[in-house]
């Protein structure tokens, strides 16, 4: 049973603790309805050879905004699960979050992650600070830590845009829930290695918005070729990574034609 | 020893609904009016922060008269239950229905149980799209609940709102005309011209794409306003 029995359960009650966060709701209303963190020994071969993970997600700081992309390939043990995967997501209207790691914890984590954010800014009349999101996002990391002991580890990206400033950011996390600010680029997955050392090359955190949109582009190619667990564009199926910008306008992702078109330019650069 | 005093039923219901009543009618009251995109909610309110109405879904708002504290926490209850519902089933799973009926048994049941009832009027918004109707739910202090239409007026001075309100409404109104028919309804009963400072003024946009609930504030207000 995963509902709500009684409705006094979600009557707030005076100075009770986090008063505006859903987890901790839930975890008084229905705890039955998250997902357990109690550790179980270590996962048997032939499970983990089953588990679906998530590989390259990226992110660029640019002038007045930043944009986060994310390959399509899911992978199971040796083999390719799915070539068109969701990865980035919109947390909220001003920000993202990019998943790598197990894929079910992880797209459980950005699911629960936009539902906390949202909650918050319904009950609150406010939405948080973009530091209070990405501080948030490092607590749920550090709860899903017994998960990651057995395996499902669970890396996600976070960006987006403070609305007081104008300002963007981009925040980094390990396994355990450490948080990081990343200067003005960062990658987490599989093929985050290789991805890197393009974004160092090419991210300027003052160029306009469509260049860090080809350079995050060109950064998710180069991490496809030296990564086996990293999809590159599918021309035949046409399936493009998926790219988000957030900047003064709030989220948007490209469409796919668009990506294409950027795609197509920075194959055309590469080709000799 | 001393007996305790019998008191008939009929007589505890009346004297709490008496005194929820009275407590109701001290305050200001809201109108909610039905437009060509949905419905708009507007009422006197001098607080900035300290608002009357909310947001509680995609396609559900909130809107209160009575004592603060009392909705507050009925508002922040009701967000919870959609954002549980939303999260386990599908966001277009949470309707205004099942919503209605928890604040009406929530108030039914303080009403009879408690040590005295809460002094609030609730009314509870959907709107579905561009041919479908809005539902509009009107909860009331002892949990009864009311299926409104085209307008309504909750809180103090109902009857003359409600007479206002008949004179001036028309079907399909623009956001602006609504704003206008349920700000003159209010100065009309009133007796005194109202500000753009002094009324609050939000509500549901089934044309907005994801999250319909929409607050006027500022600009955006006076420029409603001024339309008028």
């Amino acid at each position: 049973m995963s509902e709500i029995e009684r409705w006094w359960d979600v009557m707030p009650a005076p100075f009770e603790s986090q008063p505006s966060s859903f987890i901790a709701m839930l975890n008084r209303a229905a705890p039955q309805s998250i997902a357990g963190t109690i550790g179980g020994g270590t996962l048997p071969a032939s499970l983990k050879d089953q588990l679906v993970d998530g590989t390259t997600v990226l992110a660029v700081v640019a002038k007045g905004g930043v944009v986060v992309a994310g390959d399509r390939r899911a992978t199971a043990g040796h083999l390719i699960s799915r070539g068109d995967m969701r990865k980035v997501f919109p947390a909220d209207d001003w920000s993202a979050v990019a998943i790598s790691g197990a894929a079910g914890p992880a797209m459980e984590l950005a699911k629960i992650f936009a539902t906390e954010l949202e909650h918050y800014e319904k009950v609150e009349g406010e939405p948080l600070s973009l530091e209070g999101k990405s501080n948030k996002l490092a607590s749920m990391v550090r709860a899903h830590f017994p998960l990651a002991l057995q395996g499902l580890v669970v890396v996600p990206l976070f960006a987006g845009v403070e609305r007081a400033t104008g300002a963007a950011q981009i925040f980094e996390y390990d396994p355990v829930g450490g948080r990081y600010v990343a200067t003005d680029q960062a990658a987490a997955g599989s093929g985050s290695l290789a991805a890197r050392s393009t974004l160092k090359r090419l991210a300027d955190g003052d160029a306009p918005i469509s260049t860090a949109v080809s350079t995050a582009l060109e950064a998710l190619i180069v991490a496809a070729e030296e990564d086996a667990a990293t999809g590159g564009p599918d021309m035949i199926r046409r399936i493009y990574p998926i790219v988000a910008v957030i900047d003064d306008d709030g989220y948007r992702e490209l469409d796919a034609s668009e990506v294409a078109t950027n795609v197509e330019d920075v194959i055309d650069r590469r080709r000799r | 020893m001393a007996t305790p005093f019998y008191v008939a039923p009929e007589q505890m219901m009346k004297d709490r609904a008496d005194y929820a009543r009275k407590g109701i009618a001290r305050g200001r009251a809201l109108i909610a009016v039905e437009y060509a995109d949905g419905v708009v909610f507007v009422s006197e309110n001098p607080s900035r922060s300290l608002h009357k109405t909310s947001e509680i879904y995609d396609r559900i708002a909130f809107a209160a008269v009575g004592r603060y504290n009392e909705f507050e926490s009925l508002r922040v209850a009701g967000i919870r239950l959609a954002d549980v519902k939303g999260y386990q089933y599908a966001r277009e799973d949470v309707t205004a229905k099942p919503l209605a009926n928890a604040y009406s048994q929530a108030l039914g049941a303080i009403f009879m149980g408690d040590s005295k009832p809460y002094e609030v009027e609730l009314l509870i918004a959907q709107v579905n799209g561009a041919d479908t109707a809005t539902e509009l739910y009107h909860i009331l202090y002892d949990g009864s609940i009311v299926d409104e239409h085209q307008f309504v007026a909750i809180g103090g001075d109902t009857e003359p709102l409600t007479a206002a309100l008949e004179e001036r409404w028309r079907p399909d109104l623009e956001l602006a005309d609504a704003v206008a028919v349920a700000k003159h309804s209010l100065e009309a009963v009133g007796g005194s011209p109202l500000s753009a400072g002094a009324i609050e003024v939000s509500g549901l946009d089934s044309g907005r794409a994801r999250r319909r609930f929409f607050r006027l504030r500022d600009e955006a207000l006076r420029t409603v306003l001024e339309a008028d």
